[in-house]
């Protein structure tokens, strides 16, 4: 072989590499669930943000991961993403669709609510027919009871709220099979599950705050603690908050 | 080469003096070792860390204080032979020829050789004192520890009161990504606040509820791997009021890096008005906690209610894996 086309050859496979290393680092490293983005939609110094745990992703690659969403305030889809941007100073009224089956905690302490307006959240259960009325609750045991199916907890800020679940046999075995679980397909929205709502304060000064899951929800991994507990898109993200 | 000339007595390549040049070699190395021993041990020190807010913390600050001054005259000596190597003994442009040959110098292998010995030696013993005299150097030592010298054992799990020889106990709490932190003397309630008295001995029982974390209190100079079923034992004594750094020093997952939060040294009469608040506050949850334990099985579950058994959740969220699922971690 010629020197010009070795040392062409040479060139086209460091390109090649380099555009490899790129290539992984943009689509797999580099990449992050979108941003839905609720500060157009706030008025009043406060704005409503409405999120959903499913038992599954049937939207992705992993179907059996368990997962949360948040429905885009400018089309009323719920978006398979964890990362939500909000403004400061300003009052989210936070409410959970969950529609997840009941898991014990690991550790009780998060059974209890904290950081919220009121140090409540207040729960409504559908249990396929109708809905309970919604009464505020403190603190949730979930080795008694079927009560807490995942948690929503942003520790930078002190708020630590359970997701309450459907609290019946029949109901933890008539959950959606069908991610989101409401949207597509008007029967899933029948399936039973909980609404939690609750309520606080962004800070006055802007910054990134990361929330998360605090059940091990990752079945099937060590501890429960791989795949979509440590997938950003799933059962942690982050919130955005605008000064 | 020119070290060995000079140290035989014989000049190097050129017109300089060997023995000259040793002689003021010596003086300058050891007016500027004075000068800068004093510099590091006097201003430099009280300003490394981890700082001084514990007792563990000022002894680890003095350690590295101590072998900072140890180690400024060997630095500047090795620094000084080079600069005047490079300046003085250069070869001469057009100076082909060999230099001096080197011959053993029994006075500088002897001298070398004890010198060198004498400071291993004597920081040996000067680390194994420091490691014992503050009870462990804030190390975590385990379920049982070896150097509690000055630390008497908890005499109850469930009292304490200041200046007494019963020993507060703080249980350290890691998992994927926060720490809890329990006081067993204060009615075994769990919170995510560290709050600790001043001037009060502490023994921090460190454990983990998942994955292997450490905690780091980072300006108390306190530091125990938190391992799940493992009892880990630290101990230290906050001199100083203020605010501390608790970090997670053990990759642990991925929001390893937001794993930290603050604590507080506090007079004893806040930190005492303190546990009371908390207690009240935390009643309802404390209820739920599992009976205080040094370490915890999430796997075993104590009133799992019926609903929770016939869908077959008798343990926590999670579980070890079983080899026959297709998505290992």
């Amino acid at each position: 072989m010629s020197l010009p086309a070795r040392v062409t050859t040479l060139v086209i496979a460091f390109l090649a590499v380099v555009a490899g290393v790129v290539y992984v680092a943009l689509h797999y490293i580099g990449s992050q669930p979108p941003v839905v983005d609720y500060t157009p939609v706030a008025s009043n110094g406060q704005v409503s943000v409405t999120l959903m745990t499913a038992p599954q992703t049937t939207v992705t690659d992993k179907p059996d991961w368990v997962t949360y969403f948040i429905k885009d305030p400018s089309t009323g889809q719920f978006v398979h993403t964890t990362y939500f941007e909000v403004p400061a100073d300003t009052r989210i009224n936070v409410t959970i669709l969950g529609y997840d089956g009941c898991t014990p905690l690991r550790n009780p302490l998060w059974g209890h609510v904290t950081g919220t307006i009121g140090g409540v959240e207040n729960v409504s259960i559908f249990n396929g027919k109708t809905y309970s009325p919604a009464t505020p609750v403190s603190t949730f045991d979930s080795y008694a009871n079927c009560s807490v199916q995942h948690t929503f907890a942003i520790p930078g800020l002190g708020i630590n709220v359970p997701v309450a679940s459907p609290n019946t046999v029949a109901e933890n075995n008539a959950l959606c099979t069908t991610s989101p679980c409401v949207a597509n397909n008007a029967s899933e929205a029948l399936a039973p599950h909980s609404v939690v709502t609750f309520s606080f304060v962004t800070p006055k000064t802007g910054g990134t705050f990361r929330w998360q899951c605090f059940i091990p929800c990752g079945g099937g991994y060590l501890d429960g603690n791989g795949g979509p507990m440590g997938t950003p898109g799933y059962m942690m993200g982050q919130m955005e908050v605008q000064a | 080469m020119a070290a060995d000339a000079a140290s035989q007595g014989t000049p190097p390549a050129g017109s300089r003096s060997g023995r000259r040049d040793g002689l003021w070699l010596l003086v300058i190395w050891i007016v500027l070792s004075v000068i800068g021993c004093l510099l590091v041990g006097l201003v430099w020190g009280p300003h490394l860390p981890p700082g001084d807010q514990s007792n563990t913390a000022a002894s680890q600050q003095f350690d590295i204080t101590v072998l900072g001054v140890i180690a400024t005259p060997v630095i500047i000596g090795v620094l000084l032979y080079f600069g005047w190597a490079l300046a003085f003994w250069r070869q001469k442009p057009g100076d082909e020829t060999d230099a001096a040959p080197i011959h053993g110098n029994t006075r500088v292998q002897v001298t070398w050789i004890t010198v060198t010995s004498a400071i291993v030696l004597g920081l040996a013993v000067f680390g194994t004192y420091e490691l014992i005299a503050p009870a462990g150097a804030g190390a975590g030592q385990g379920p049982q520890p070896v150097f509690n010298h000055g630390v008497p054992p908890a005499a109850s799990d469930t009292s304490w009161s200041p200046n007494s020889n019963n020993i507060l106990q703080v249980q350290v709490i890691g998992q994927q990504w926060a720490w809890t932190y329990r006081y067993p003397q204060f009615g075994g309630f769990e919170t995510t606040q560290l709050v600790l008295p001043v001037g009060q001995p502490v023994q921090f029982n460190v454990t983990s509820l998942d994955v292997i974390h450490s905690f780091w209190a980072y300006q108390l100079g306190v530091k125990a791997d938190a391992n799940p079923l493992v009892n880990n034992i630290a101990y230290t004594t906050p001199e100083h009021t203020g605010q501390f750094v608790v970090r997670c020093a053990e990759l642990c997952g991925i929001w390893h890096g937001a794993m930290y939060d603050y604590g507080d040294v506090v007079s004893v009469t806040d930190f005492l008005n303190w546990t009371h608040s908390t207690a009240i506050k935390l009643a309802a949850v404390t209820k739920l906690l599992p009976p205080y334990a040094l370490t915890y099985d999430p796997t075993v579950l104590a009133n799992v209610g019926k609903v929770n058994q016939a869908l077959g959740l008798t343990s926590a969220g999670g579980g070890y894996y079983n080899p026959a699922d297709p998505e290992q971690p």
